[in-house]
């Protein structure tokens, strides 16, 4: 049993790092197509049908390009600061339920590495922890824009955690657990059953707090091409500059899943299309990460921190409070 | 007086009074106070211009009217004014070159990339011997097709002249109209600078020799 228990789980976490290292990339032709679509143009088409293979020559470049350590930056922390952002977005991903438990070959799988009584708890503050992908990578880089990022990153991670706990509280209490497939079970009863219908502000705060947690566009200021060039990314190069993409489109899916089994149901009942609609909803997210990006343009960092402490946390603190007086 | 008067009018661009089309835009004043920043970012908040820009690029991406030039395989229409590769023509008359080797182009090239030596040939004609242009230092000015009196060096439509060194030079021969082409009748006038207007003929008066 122990055993057995072992294998499985070493197979999922396996399976998790392949299948999401490769939507990564699968994720940069998306974001690619959508964006020229939406502005007129084709996006990638010479590379493979339709340009789909254009990931594999990305990837290529990536893994073949010199790997460049400049003078004066901190050597360790340069070379740790990218495996820190992706191996804390992989982390993450060790307490969602991906798909409704299923069985194959007579023996049945959880599609969850480890259903701890914490998961959301865990979700959030690894996610924290990626923090400091950007925050000591930019301030290793001897570099003043990579510095700027660092501050930049340190600021809004930290305000907007305050919104993602705070907005995600008043769910909580309601459910009364931390764990996503307690979250699944409580909303399996069909539409009308969401948390979505019951907390919509704390939906909408939790949406908006996780474009800054995820660095999408109308929060990009980490990595503001305009205005500090790559921001903590600028002096990295090859599969090092690799990791903190992989680690940024793993966080978006992995966000996009919370989101969905949180608010919107998750699987279901745990049927063939419950979790086709999982996967739906989680493809919806994700378009909308790409789809504010083509429409919204990005806020200044002061506008960000005044939208967090004076408008958001306000309104999440009341959201709470309403609740408990409902709960009562 | 008549100085002053002439300045003024060369001063004066103030569109709106030469174009009565132009208008201030509303701006609505700026809040000084709390309440009315308040207001402000409520109205805005609430107005969905947010949505309106999803709306926008979503409707795009459902009509799908893509603008994408895939340049190798297709190009772009090239105006006929257009100042790229250099081309020598031909007379229409004898097929033979135009140049009659004066220099005016070299003389007046301000990059220097213009080389030209001729020599008598054995009617005591002036002949182009040696003929050359570094496209690498050429700025495609157009002074050359400007200047040329005889209408024999012109800018063409080739810009495809990527060279993998910076000096990529160009021959009398290279620039010259093919005689097939010639004989095909398929020589293209330049319209750009130093080219003739049209209608010129109509406009050409006898030269009065009476005075």
């Amino acid at each position: 049993m122990e055993t057995a228990y072992f294998v499985e789980t070493i197979i999922k976490i396996v399976v998790i790092l392949l299948i999401f290292s490769a939507l990564a990339g699968i994720g940069t032709y998306f974001e690619r197509k959508v964006l020229a679509f939406m502005q007129r143009r084709l996006g990638p088409v010479n590379v493979g049908p339709f340009g789909l293979l254009q990931v594999a020559a990305d990837g290529i470049k990536l893994f073949t390009k010199e790997d460049i350590v400049p003078t004066n930056v901190v050597g360790r922390i340069f070379k740790i600061a990218p495996v820190i952002t992706a191996a804390t977005a992989f982390m993450a991903a060790a307490a969602i339920p991906f798909l409704p438990s299923f069985t194959i070959f007579g023996y049945e799988v959880h599609p969850i590495v480890a259903d701890i009584n914490i998961g959301i708890l865990y979700i959030l503050g690894i996610m924290g922890v990626g923090l400091y992908g950007p925050l000591l990578g930019g301030m290793a880089s001897a570099n003043k824009f990579s510095l700027l990022s660092a501050a930049r990153g340190a600021a809004i991670f930290i305000s907007y955690e305050v919104i993602t706990g705070l907005s995600i509280l008043a769910p909580v209490m309601m459910v009364g657990s931390l764990s996503l497939i307690d979250f699944n079970e409580y909303q399996a009863g069909g539409i009308t059953d969401w948390i979505l219908w019951s907390q919509p502000v704390a939906f909408v705060l939790f949406w908006i707090a996780a474009f800054a947690e995820t660095g999408r566009t109308p929060f990009h200021l980490i990595a503001n091409d305009h205005e500090i060039i790559d921001g903590f990314g600028t002096e990295y190069s090859g599969m090092r500059w690799g990791l903190f993409f992989i680690g940024e489109y793993a966080n978006m899916f992995f966000i996009s899943f919370v989101m969905a089994l949180i608010f919107l149901g998750g699987y279901g009942d745990g049927s063939f299309l419950g979790a086709l609609g999982l996967l739906g909803k989680v493809a919806f997210f994700f378009f909308f990460f790409l789809w504010t990006r083509a429409a919204w343009p990005d806020v200044r960092p002061d506008q960000l921190m005044w939208l967090c402490w004076k408008v958001l946390m306000p309104i999440a603190m009341i959201n709470i409070v309403i609740t408990a007086i409902v709960m009562m | 007086m008549h100085n002053e008067h002439v300045q003024e009018h060369f001063n004066n661009r103030n569109v709106t009074e030469i174009d009565s089309n132009y208008y201030m835009v509303d701006i609505a004043p700026y809040p000084t106070d709390g309440w009315g920043k308040f207001k402000r970012v409520l109205k805005r908040a609430l107005r969905g211009e947010l949505f309106v820009g999803l709306w926008v690029v979503l409707r795009e991406m459902i009509r799908f009217d893509i603008h994408t030039v895939k340049y190798p395989e297709e190009k772009m229409p090239i105006g006929p004014r257009y100042r790229a590769v250099h081309e020598m023509k031909r007379l229409w008359e004898s097929d033979t070159e135009r140049c009659i080797g004066c220099g005016l182009c070299e003389k007046i090239c301000i990059s220097n990339c213009i080389r030209i030596d001729t020599k008598l040939d054995e009617n005591s004609r002036k002949e182009v011997s040696e003929y050359s242009i570094n496209l690498g230092r050429c700025i495609f000015c157009g002074y050359c097709a400007e200047v040329c009196p005889e209408l024999a060096i012109t800018h063409g439509g080739e810009y495809e002249n990527a060279s993998d060194q910076r000096e990529h030079f160009l021959t009398f021969g290279d620039m010259l109209t093919p005689l097939d082409q010639m004989k095909a009748g398929t020589q293209v006038e330049f319209e750009g600078f130093g080219a003739i207007t049209p209608h010129e003929d109509e406009r050409v008066k006898k030269t009065p020799l009476a005075y």
